[in-house]
């Protein structure tokens, strides 16, 4: 195999995107898409056994657009790549079982990544930028995660800072969305409800900002507090028979995600003294969040980077160019003895062989 | 040769030849790490393979754990995918019951039994082999909870079983295939709708 441009085609599963990628070495093939969101959207959530079933009839239609749109066959290609983790178990397994079939089918080597490294690895991909920078911070947003990451070296060191410790961001967007009667995903929502709402109209709680939180917490986030307040508001204002002013309302939450998420994020560059940091995450498509991180990390002389939203999503591609990174720096394929693992560790850029035992804890689904 | 795989009940991993016989087979009895084991199953049957081209994938289709089976039908269709081979889709009951033909050939009707979880059971009612020597179904597969079956299956020769030969599907899949029948659909027999609920109003949190 050419180990400086390997064709690597990624297949990501760990939520509710069909995700296949085709990279060659840092370039970008393709990178094909199914969601299964708007069957969600009745649920208001994602439902993970739907998910599944969705990735089991997308996956072969996605490998197909994808092979056609990088105009390569299935034999040209160097190596498979596979999320293993974290994410849902169930959805991470289809994933997980395609890609071993396939890589036995083609007797190619098959390289088990973890889904957040991936997140960073996408800026790899992004047109026309400067290679990534090290050391960075990462912000990686999205209805799943919520993770603040030092990034030392993508392929070997990478340290996890903080994360969410009850919902994830784009999960508080899409319950107070609910509480607001706004569909779901709530995250473009709540961006148009907000349009011409105050974001300083109501202070809502900055979770595990105080003092007191700081010092065990300072790079971990809370967002269920936050839901609550909303609640709260709202049944106040409601007894009180005020009209809701939906537009703050939602505006102002915003407003408390988006600043403890940048606050944090910068806390982290300036602490660690890494002038950079690097976003990702389908909540960056949030746009008040994007602007606020330019906002004040110019203003720290802090360099940002966000890729494309296709990119910033969970996709193939991002996975597809992780295992292209590892295999350019001359890390051996994955055993075929990885499972599924919904809370892989950062650290575990790449799973070498059997994971703990993931299965078990969904076992009650079927 | 054909290729079959079932991950309904453990992880099966079977291929047949030409004439139907089975060439190898390799299976873990374990309800559980599908994920796990799959690849290195599929691996260990086609080191076992001379130049001899496989020409289809025979997906075990279920009923069984959602989890685990959908894991099979997955790494069915890449491998089939990676290939440029057809897959054929196979009730995972009709293996058990041409598995179960071949060693007894019954004259009266048997049904099929697997854990289908929730202390319920799935079972196909089936008499003997049809003209083109598929398992016949006599009643389609139903789930039944386990505190039932005695009243619902009565004198009704019952076959639990605890895990599959995936040369037997493969089998069935040949006998489709040179009959040009169609045995089941490209979604998995889940004989259950997702375990979600559409939400009620937000509850109130208090003031
Ligand atoms: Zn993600």
């Amino acid at each position: 195999m050419s180990a400086i441009e390997p064709l690597v085609l990624g297949i990501e599963t760990s939520c509710d995107e069909t995700g296949i990628g085709i990279v060659r070495g840092r370039t970008l093939l393709s990178n094909a898409i199914a969601s299964s969101m708007d069957e969600h959207a009745r649920y208001g959530g994602v439902v993970p056994e739907v998910a599944a079933r969705a990735h089991l009839e997308e996956l072969q239609p996605a490998i197909e657009r994808a092979l056609a749109e990088a105009r390569v066959r299935l034999e040209d290609l160097d190596a498979v790549a596979v999320t293993s983790g974290p994410g849902l178990a169930g959805a991470l397994m289809v994933g997980i079982g395609a890609a071993k079939g396939l890589a036995v089918s083609l007797g190619k080597p098959l390289y088990a990544v973890n889904h957040l490294v991936g997140h960073i690895a996408a800026d790899i991909l992004t047109p026309d930028s400067e290679p990534l920078e090290y050391p960075t911070i990462a912000l990686l947003v999205s209805g799943g995660h919520t993770s603040l990451l030092h990034v030392r070296d993508l392929t070997t060191d990478v340290e996890l800072l903080g994360e969410t410790m009850d919902d994830a961001a784009g999960e508080a967007f899409d319950k107070v969305a609910r509480i607001l009667g706004l569909p779901y995903p709530g995250g473009p929502e709540i961006d148009r409800a907000a349009l011409d709402g105050d974001p300083a109209a109501i202070r809502f709680p900055r979770g595990l900002s105080r003092a007191s939180d700081l010092e065990k917490h300072r790079y971990d986030f809370s967002f269920s507090g936050l839901k609550t307040a909303v609640a709260r508001w709202i049944e106040r204002a409601e007894a009180a028979g005020e009209p809701v002013p939906v537009a703050d309302v939602a505006a102002s939450f915003r407003e408390a995600v988006v600043d403890v998420l940048v606050t944090k994020a910068l806390a982290a560059c300036a602490d660690r003294g890494v002038p950079r940091l690097l976003l990702g995450g389908g909540v960056i498509a949030n746009r008040r969040l994007r602007e606020l991180t330019l906002e004040r990390a110019a203003a720290a002389g802090v360099t940002v980077r966000i890729p494309p939203l296709s990119l910033c999503t969970d996709n193939g591609a991002m996975i597809a160019v992780l295992a292209a990174e590892l295999i350019s720096s001359g890390r051996p394929a994955s055993t075929l003895a990885f499972g599924a693992d919904s809370t892989l560790p950062v650290t575990e850029i790449q799973v070498a062989a059997a994971g703990r035992a993931a299965e078990s804890a969904v076992a009650g689904i079927g | 040769m054909i290729l079959g795989v079932d991950t309904s009940l453990g992880t099966a991993v079977g291929l047949i030849g030409r004439d139907g016989r089975t060439l190898v087979e390799v299976a873990n009895a374990e309800p559980l790490g599908h994920a796990e084991v799959i690849g290195a199953l599929m691996e260990q049957v086609l080191a076992s393979v001379g130049d001899e081209r496989i020409d289809h994938v025979a997906a075990g289709m279920g009923p069984g754990p959602f989890t685990g089976l959908r894991i099979g039908i997955a790494a069915a269709r890449a491998f089939a995918l990676g290939r440029g081979i057809p897959v054929v889709a196979v009730p995972s009951h009709h293996a058990a019951a041409l598995a179960f033909y071949e060693q007894e050939a019954p004259a009266q009707p048997f049904a099929i039994l697997t854990d289908a979880r929730r202390r319920e059971s799935a079972v196909t009612v089936y008499e003997g082999l049809d003209v083109d020597g598929i398992p016949h179904v006599v009643v389609d597969t139903v789930l039944v909870p386990r505190a039932e079956i005695d009243r619902r299956l009565g004198a009704l020769r019952r076959i639990e079983v605890a895990s599959l030969s995936a040369a037997a599907l493969a089998r069935v899949a040949r006998r489709a295939l040179a009959a040009g029948r169609t045995l089941a659909g490209s979604e998995p027999l889940y004989l259950r709708a997702p375990d979600a609920r559409v939400p009620a109003a937000p509850k109130r949190v208090g003031l």
